[in-house]
């Protein structure tokens, strides 16, 4: 779309006796149009998806493990952590604000965990204590947020000093140098269970008949207010390629990856879980209001100010969904590594923020959708999982990391000024 | 005449020890355009954020449609159906046409979005204003032109009934041709029976489309008259402060 349009002609009159909504035409129009987005700089994860298949041929290719059952479900399962971190950051980034104690917070709510639910001490049950967990993320989510919305911290100054403060405060948690073992078998297997072959491919029909029904649903919705919708065929092309890569990593994930005479096949339990908060945080961010008024408060806070929106409440609510959704992170990391120590959770916050970053999401706030955190998570798991395959010395995977987060970051600022904003934010 | 939808009088505004309206009084008539003309630091920008809510009047009686309200927030002076169209338009670049048009308002089914009939309900108040240049309702607004966004701002405060639209320059930033449109559209606005407060430093405009035209100067209203009745010059003099009217206040 050109921004230059004067002197502007009036267009040939319309069939329907409505403006265009670019929902109309077959699927060449369709393809059209994504090209004409593409080019004018909305490029989504588009980036990272090509990253993610580059970095896996170029793994395949330089290491025989890369492309096995075991390495696949062990990067999956590696990946969760990280996938959940940039989905609970994509609330805050969205608004162009940035959470720095993410991880430490889940690493509060994780000794707080731990400690609340030692057999050995205190011995609270442990889904008291797991709840007790979740709702300390919620409280210091509200507490970021009162800082950040109501006193108007710049969220970075607040958020690195309960950074550095936590790190203080899980010290004092669970004792210095003091580690707990996990020891519900219902937390580990969050990460170390499989489900039934049988299950995986319930999961996959369930996500396939939900994605039809919310698809109809749509549909319906639209037909009956008046206005018309996507060629249907583009519907049927979605599903088809959820069907076939779901079913090749269902296919990939139910085979055999045991070593020795026990056989290890099925998708991770973690997987399903997460997949369903994707979902749901999806319905959230877009289509209800606090979804909608997160974007428009990134895009222009005294807009949506003036709009009657309530922008110190919906600041404060985001901040509160990133901290617990952080310490569902958690949860995930304490399920594969099996314990929590005082530096639980320390390491992992930038890499969360440079997964958004990478999966698409602006750091200057208002682009970006929740799928986006999970891929850009992905790439960086993969590039984590490959050059550790590679046997390069460690340094080797935060060079390449960083570097990827730069391009990342060069590809956010250059579509952002070829989509009309400016180089200086406004 | 008719009866003014709304009526200022005696007005005041300070923000500390500095003084910005001292007393003023204003009236806007359904079906008309009211031009609000002044120097910069007249006070017009405070007194059309006080009747939008955003910064409340210190003093003084608002009388809307005969009744005296209190205009708190933007929520108060929203349901009463006054809308404003900022200069610089406050419109979300990274959200499309029709979701800038709903933003506070959208309509929903059971918390959900129904995205359908905002779509149709943005498009009907485009055609309604006879808008013909937008191609798609779809588009994200950094990709429009400026007449386009000024003309998505002023569908934007009509879809919702409202009774009075006030417009901060509207005509500011714009070329020729879409000045003329953008004209053409406030005239249609308040053809459609809304009363129109326009703020304008472009007499030019002003005196093409104004029925009223109300000059502020240093936070007193100097002069409320016909744009019928006065030129171009007198206006010039009152928004100096080196003429004084001396007529009725239209």
């Amino acid at each position: 779309m050109s921004a230059t349009t004067i002197p502007e002609t009036p267009l040939p009159e319309q069939s329907s006796d409505l403006i265009g909504s670019g929902q109309e035409g077959g699927l060449l129009d369709q393809a059209k149009g994504y090209l004409q987005r593409l080019r004018s700089g909305e490029m989504g994860a588009l980036p990272a998806v090509l990253g993610f298949l580059v970095l896996s041929g170029l793994f395949t290719a330089l290491s025989p493990f890369f492309l096995t059952e075991r390495n696949f479900a062990n990067l999956i399962t590696q990946a969760a952590t990280l996938v959940m971190l940039a989905m609970a950051l994509v609330f805050v980034i969205l608004l162009g604000e940035i959470d720095l104690s993410a991880g430490v917070t889940a690493g509060v709510a994780m000794s707080l965990f731990v400690v609340l639910s030692d057999p050995g001490g205190i011995a609270m049950n442990w889904i008291l204590a797991l709840v007790v967990a979740l709702l300390s993320g919620l409280a210091i989510g509200a507490f970021i947020g009162f800082f950040v919305a109501r006193v108007g911290i710049p969220s970075f100054v607040v958020t690195l000093g309960l950074f550095l403060g936590f790190q203080g405060l899980q010290l004092i948690i669970i004792g210095a140098g003091g580690l707990y073992r996990i020891q519900q078998p219902e937390i580990l297997s969050i990460q170390n269970s499989n489900l039934p072959t049988w299950g995986g491919w319930v999961m996959l029909a369930v996500i396939l008949a939900v994605s039809l029904g919310m698809s109809m649903l749509d549909r319906r919705r639209r037909a009956r207010a008046g206005v018309p919708n996507r060629t249907i065929a583009l519907m049927w092309i979605r599903l088809a390629l959820i069907a076939v890569i779901g079913g090749v990593v269902v296919g990939l994930l139910n085979q055999n990856r045991g070593t020795g005479f026990l056989a290890v096949s099925g998708v991770p339990i973690v997987v399903p879980i997460t997949l369903t908060i994707l979902w749901f945080g999806t319905l959230v961010l877009d289509r209800t209001r606090f979804g909608r008024y997160i974007y428009a408060i990134g895009g222009n806070a005294e807009a949506a100010r003036r709009s009657g929106i309530k922008v110190i409440g919906v600041k404060w609510a985001a901040f509160a969904v990133c901290s617990t959704l952080a310490v569902v992170a958690g949860i995930f990391s304490a399920s594969k590594v099996g314990s929590v120590d005082a530096a639980f959770g320390r390491d992992i916050v930038l890499s969360g923020v440079a997964a958004a970053v990478v999966g698409g999401v602006s750091l200057f706030g208002g682009r970006g959708r929740l799928i986006h955190g999970a891929i850009g998570a992905l790439v960086i798991a993969v590039i984590t999982n490959g050059l550790g395959l590679l046997n390069l010395p460690g340094g080797v995977n935060f060079l390449v990391t960083g570097g990827v987060l730069i391009l990342a970051a060069t590809v956010d600022a250059v579509s952002r000024v070829r989509a009309g904003g400016s180089i200086i934010r406004r | 005449m008719n009866a003014p939808i709304i009526e200022l009088t005696d007005v005041k505004k300070s923000f500390g020890p500095v003084s910005v309206l001292k007393g003023v009084g204003l009236k806007v008539y359904p079906g008309k355009i009211t031009a609000l003309v002044g120097d910069n630091g007249a006070g017009k920008s405070t007194l059309i954020k006080g009747l939008a809510g955003v910064q409340p009047y210190d003093d003084g009686v608002v009388l809307f449609n005969g009744e005296q309200v209190h205009l708190h927030n933007p929520r108060e002076a929203s349901r009463l159906g006054i809308e404003v169209v900022y200069q610089d338009l406050a419109l979300c670049d990274n959200l499309d046409i029709v979701q800038n048009m709903f933003l506070g308002r959208e309509e929903t089914a059971t918390g959900i979005f129904d995205e359908g009939r905002m779509e149709r309900e943005a498009s009907e108040t485009l055609r309604s204003l006879s808008v013909r240049t937008v191609k798609s309702v779809r588009q994200k607004v950094s990709s429009l032109s400026g007449g386009q966004r000024q003309t998505v701002a002023i569908a934007r405060s009509v879809l919702k009934s409202a009774r009075v639209v006030i417009l901060d320059e509207p005509t500011a930033a714009l070329g020729v041709a879409q000045t003329e449109q953008v004209l053409n559209l406030v005239k249609r606005l308040a053809d459609s029976g809304v009363g129109v407060l326009m703020i304008s430093h472009n007499l030019v405009d002003v005196f093409q489309v104004a029925d009223y035209i109300s000059v502020l100067y240093l936070g007193q209203m100097v002069a409320s008259v016909e744009a019928s009745r006065t030129t171009s010059d007198d206006v010039v003099g009152y928004i100096t402060g080196s003429k004084t009217y001396n007529g009725e206040a239209a």
